[in-house]
């Protein structure tokens, strides 16, 4: 009795979040992998079956292949260095410094700034000739260099915006879980002899893994959610060595309008996302049972 | 604390890593400060007394209709948040509250959207919004966010840590789930509403990817298209210019926060404890 009273009110109280979770969410993840196996209908001639068409073109199509590895070279610097920063900027402003508040202002500031106006802020440091950068490489001679115009060094001058967007963000969650350690575990460690190192390593790190999972996730997440930057500095560009997943998928859907295409393109996105997400149920199981 | 012999030379060592890395770290911003203080001739010259100047600032105010694209985004940022405290609590409430068999698998499910977010899915979102007719209005922005799974995930959390007893001293007094839920839950919840307020309002106030596919005209541009659109239309070299409009565009959320600094954090912290 009391089991279907329970299901009565929840789908009252369900049933705004299901339309638009359905509408925005589930609905559009099945349309774009049937998309996927569909060509572009383009005026008068329909969408037509193609099975694997779009597919076996993107295992032909060199952009795609120039954006999935600078994707992955993207996601293996960014999500690694902007953690380790994280932490050690949680270190540091949790230590006993002067200033505390501003230097944690400076950390966390980047972290509320529309990424757009990061770029636009960086691409002013970046440029040649008026940029900081630029001018302080020159009083040793090496000015002069475009960092996003030329393709040897467009995408590590990304990674640097990202880092520098991220790694703020990031060390609010480890300060958070600094916090939450007890300090009679730390003071043990301490009488037992253990010098700041040994601690950081056989208690603090230890007792953040959880934290450091959730940032982990995160960062993936940012790593290939994250594109305006691209969108605002260099469109991809130049000869693809900035050109990134979501990017592309923007660009060959609403700059080409092949839809067909990009749909498979995301599929790819959704492969990776859902594998992330498989990873992060099994994470989220084991917190649960010790909850 | 511990030992006294190194720890002199380890805290000013600590000190000196601390602010080099906040110098650096604050470096880009206090550049684009700079430049956008200073006459267009000063571009790249660091005269400490070079003359100060807001004209860069009222250049770009007249330029292009920044006061709009703010109306915009805080009309955009408002209906955002009130309809997902609304449509999250609400289901929230059913998960922690009324459980029933599968509830459990459908909260699964629903955690999905936290994977598979709305930018992923913009090709087929942008066909379903045209289709509706809502292409370039606010509501077109804010639809695929409203039914946040983070949301409902953070109400659900504090809404399980409501003790029994309040809700049944309620039920006691005859008082109905929708008035159990605005009287007990919600009130007993105001520091998650407020630490997920605030992060949503940073999330929305900054977003871009999908507000540049559904938007064409200047009605209904937030802040960060507009700023995008200005920046790139034959601005390019002017960085007076373009640096003074990014400084213009992020100084409202840029001083709610320098003022309510403690608040910010705490709740970007708060939204990180699961």
């Amino acid at each position: 009795m009391k089991m279907s009273r329970n299901f009565l009110i929840s789908f009252a109280l369900l049933f705004p979040a299901a339309v638009l979770l359905i509408a925005f969410t589930f609905y559009p993840t099945v349309a774009t992998l049937i998309d996927s196996v569909y060509s572009t209908p383009r005026g008068r001639r329909p969408a037509a079956f193609v099975g694997t068409g779009n597919f076996e073109r993107m295992v032909a199509d060199p952009v795609f292949h120039r954006a999935f590895i600078n994707n992955l070279i993207y996601a293996a610097v960014v999500i690694p260095v902007s953690m380790g920063l994280a932490l050690a900027m949680a270190l540091l402003v949790n230590a006993r410094i002067k200033g505390r508040g501003f230097v944690r202002l400076a950390y966390f500031t980047p972290t509320i700034l529309p990424m757009i106006a990061v770029a636009n802020i960086w691409m002013f440091f970046y440029t040649p000739d008026y940029g900081l950068i630029d001018q302080f490489l020159r009083l040793f001679g090496w000015g002069g260099t475009n960092w996003l115009g030329q393709s040897s060094t467009a995408l590590w001058a990304l990674i640097v915006i990202t880092i520098w967007k991220l790694a703020g963000f990031f060390m609010i969650f480890y300060l958070a879980a600094l916090q939450q350690i007890p300090p009679t575990l730390l003071e043990a460690a301490t009488l037992e002899g253990a010098n700041y190192f040994q601690r950081l390593r056989r208690v603090i790190l230890p007792l953040m893994m959880p934290t450091t999972l959730f940032i982990l996730i995160n960062a993936v997440i940012e790593a290939f959610r994250l594109v305006d930057h691209v969108i605002a500095l260099t469109r991809g560009g130049p000869n693809n060595s900035t050109q990134l997943l979501l990017h592309y998928i923007y660009q060959v859907a609403f700059n080409f309008w092949d839809t067909a295409y990009a749909a498979a393109l995301s599929v790819v996105m959704l492969v990776l996302l859902g594998l992330i997400a498989l990873f992060q149920f099994g994470f989220l199981d084991k917190r649960i049972h010790y909850r | 604390m511990s030992n006294n012999r190194a720890s002199k030379g380890t805290e000013l060592a600590v000190n000196l890593l601390a602010w080099s890395l906040a110098l650096f770290w604050i470096l880009p911003l206090l550049f684009a400060i700079w430049t956008a203080v200073h006459p267009p001739s000063y571009v790249g010259r660091f005269d400490l007394f070079s003359p100060l100047t807001l004209e860069n600032f009222i250049r770009v105010w007249n330029a292009a209709p920044f006061d709009r694209y703010f109306l915009n985004t805080f009309m955009l940022v408002t209906f955002v948040v009130i309809s997902q405290f609304v449509i999250c609590t609400l289901a929230a409430y059913a998960f922690a509250v009324f459980p029933f068999r599968g509830s459990d698998w459908i909260f699964m499910v629903v955690l999905v959207q936290m994977m598979v977010m709305p930018e992923v899915l913009l090709v087929r979102n942008y066909a379903t919004i045209s289709s509706m007719g809502l292409i370039d209005t606010i509501p077109a922005i804010a639809l695929p966010y409203l039914a946040s799974a983070f949301g409902i995930f953070l109400f659900r959390q504090a809404f399980k840590s409501v003790p029994k007893e309040m809700d049944e001293a309620a039920r006691m007094e005859g008082a109905g789930p929708l008035t159990i839920l605005w009287r007990v839950y919600v009130p007993l919840s105001k520091s998650t509403y407020l630490a997920y307020g605030l992060v949503m309002v940073a999330y929305h106030w900054n977003n871009f990817l999908w507000p540049l596919v559904v938007t064409n005209s200047a009605t209904t541009r937030p802040i960060t298209v507009g700023l995008q659109v200005f920046s790139t239309v034959e601005q390019g070299i002017d960085w007076p210019t373009v640096t003074a409009a990014t400084l213009l565009s992020v100084s409202p959320l840029l001083i709610a926060f320098l003022i309510f600094q403690r608040q910010f954090v705490q709740s970007f912290m708060r939204s990180g404890i699961r």
